[in-house]
């Protein structure tokens, strides 16, 4: 079978754009998109948009034009974007279509979400008494991953470090300002072990990518960025999840827990027959510092506790042996949710098409992987190859 | 003692939380589900911690109904050894003598911890002086 390629992207600058609303910043990001892809919006044949918190996407058509396109809405906490990528890439691979959208967009307010506990299946009193705090769970994950494998705060700090620093050199980055390690360490607590600046902030922005068929992104005369493989899975048994007022006890607990991330990745994988050790550069999920230490892990590319020397070694920087989060990542991008996953592919293409500035990768890179995982236990990958 | 919600803890003196075993797999979940798949069980007084955090900030209301004065408090996993990890908060303990693995014992605690007209919540307490 052919692959299916990206042949436009787009973006509207994360952070916070005060008079713009999501929808607004969704639409820049396909009209940019579109004139990176060399095609007008009656050209697109079908469309899936994600949208988390700022209304539906399909609306835009209003904006876009009333070509009576095909526009499916697609809500799945933080895997959004990478299931409307997983939906667009089968709208072409079936035949059905030749070319379309992926496009997510999202507008939050400050602070951290406000979740409730009846969106979660869970009792009023566990919101009552505190506990409905994603990061409460990001830290508990952590600590536990630390004692377990030697993870210290140096190296959680590390990563926002290089986040900000890569984030210089991202146009579409929020928080573009170096911040030194001694900051990083010394700045109050928010939920220990994490303090303010290894935690990304819910934010606004949006993305949009088109994709094509091989044979339709020739005729366009764009440089053949193949989507390998788009996989989106949701949590095995016995993994920790956000919000959950129990775990399950297991036998030997030693090592780390399932989780959704390492079937999402290992299939990704193994449907592009790419290796872990062949990939270039990396966006991986990094809602919190630890979170992108353990997802190097989870995502195949190092055992548990093997990072703490990769970051000591700078492994993971722009310059090395797999750069990881080379825009910033959502430490530096913040999260809009239902573009976040968009961003990381954006990103990716513009890797590997050598566009990427100060914060190229060098070398030529060939393949880039993107992973997401969210709540309650979501994870969607991607696997480009050029 | 008034426990925030009905079926969290059992009437024994001192008391102890109620899990949920699912009838068919035998798996132990908290809280026990209303469903008729599971079987309300006590879960043991005495645990260990599995990991934690330390929550900096008042969480937003609603659903948050402590008081609005906010003093931070240790959010715990606690293995019941052979049950079930639950989450609770850990009291009586200095924050940075915290540590995961360390004994701690069940006593339900005050979701206003200077109201004691406060309802209760599921809470632990460290089983063991540190040393």
């Amino acid at each position: 079978m052919s692959d299916v390629c990206i042949v436009g992207i787009g973006i509207h600058k994360f952070g916070r754009t005060d008079g713009l609303s999501g929808l607004d910043q969704g639409v820049h990001a396909v009209r940019e998109a579109l004139a990176d892809a060399g095609i007008d919006w009656p050209q697109v044949q079908f469309a899936y948009g994600s949208s988390d918190a700022a209304g539906n996407p399909d609306t835009m058509v209003d904006r876009l034009g009333l070509t009576g396109v095909q526009f499916i809405n697609v809500r799945n906490g933080c895997a959004a974007g990478g299931s409307a990528l997983f939906s667009a890439q089968m709208a072409i691979k079936s035949g059905e279509f030749d070319i379309g959208l992926a496009v997510g967009f999202d507008k939050h307010p400050r602070g951290a979400f406000n979740a409730l506990p009846a969106e979660y299946n869970l009792p009023e009193w566990y919101g009552e008494v505190g506990q409905m705090v994603t990061t409460q769970f990001f830290a508990a994950k952590i600590m536990r991953y630390m004692s377990l494998f030697g993870i210290s705060q140096t190296s959680l700090a590390r990563v926002a470090e290089k986040a900000f620093r890569n984030a210089v050199h991202a146009p579409h980055a929020w928080r573009r300002q170096l911040v030194s390690l001694e900051d990083i360490l010394e700045a109050p607590l928010v939920s220990d072990p994490y303090t303010k600046y290894m935690f990304c902030s819910p934010a606004e922005g949006g993305v949009a990518l088109i994709l094509a068929s091989e044979k339709k992104a020739r005729e366009l005369g764009k440089p053949l960025i193949r989507l390998k493989a788009a996989t989106m899975r949701t949590r095995p048994p016995h993994s920790f999840e956000v919000f959950a007022p129990s775990v399950d006890v297991v036998a030997d607990d030693t090592k780390p827990r399932p989780t959704a991330s390492r079937i999402a990745s290992a299939d990704a994988f193994r449907l592009s027959g790419i290796d872990p050790g062949d990939i270039d550069v990396a966006q991986l999920q990094d809602t919190e510092a630890g979170a992108e230490i353990m997802h190097m892990a989870e995502s195949g590319f190092c055992a548990d506790g093997e990072q703490e020397q990769w970051l000591a070694e700078g492994r993971t920087e722009i310059g090395g042996a797999l750069p990881v989060n080379t825009d910033g990542g959502c430490l530096a991008c913040g999260e809009p949710i239902g573009a976040s996953g968009l961003r990381q592919v954006y990103e990716n293409v513009v890797q590997l098409r050598g566009h990427g500035g100060g914060r190229q990768v060098p070398g030529d890179p060939r393949t880039a992987y993107s992973h997401v995982y969210g709540a309650p236990g979501v994870s969607a990958v991607t696997i480009l190859e050029r | 003692m008034r426990a925030i919600a009905e079926g969290l803890f059992t009437d024994e003196t001192p008391p102890r939380l109620i899990g949920g075993k699912d009838r068919k797999s035998g798996r132990i979940v908290f809280p026990c589900p209303s469903t008729a798949t599971h079987e309300p069980v006590p879960l043991s007084r005495e645990g260990r911690l599995w990991s934690y955090t330390v929550q900096r900030f008042r969480p937003k209301s609603p659903p948050y109904a402590g008081p609005e004065a906010f003093a931070p408090w240790v959010v715990a996993y606690v293995e019941l050894p052979g049950e079930v990890i639950v989450e609770a908060r850990l009291d009586d303990v200095a924050f940075e003598d915290v540590a995961v693995g360390m004994p701690v014992r069940f006593e339900p605690g005050l979701l206003d911890r200077n109201d004691p007209a406060s309802s209760h919540i599921p809470a632990f307490v460290p089983a063991e002086l540190p040393a």
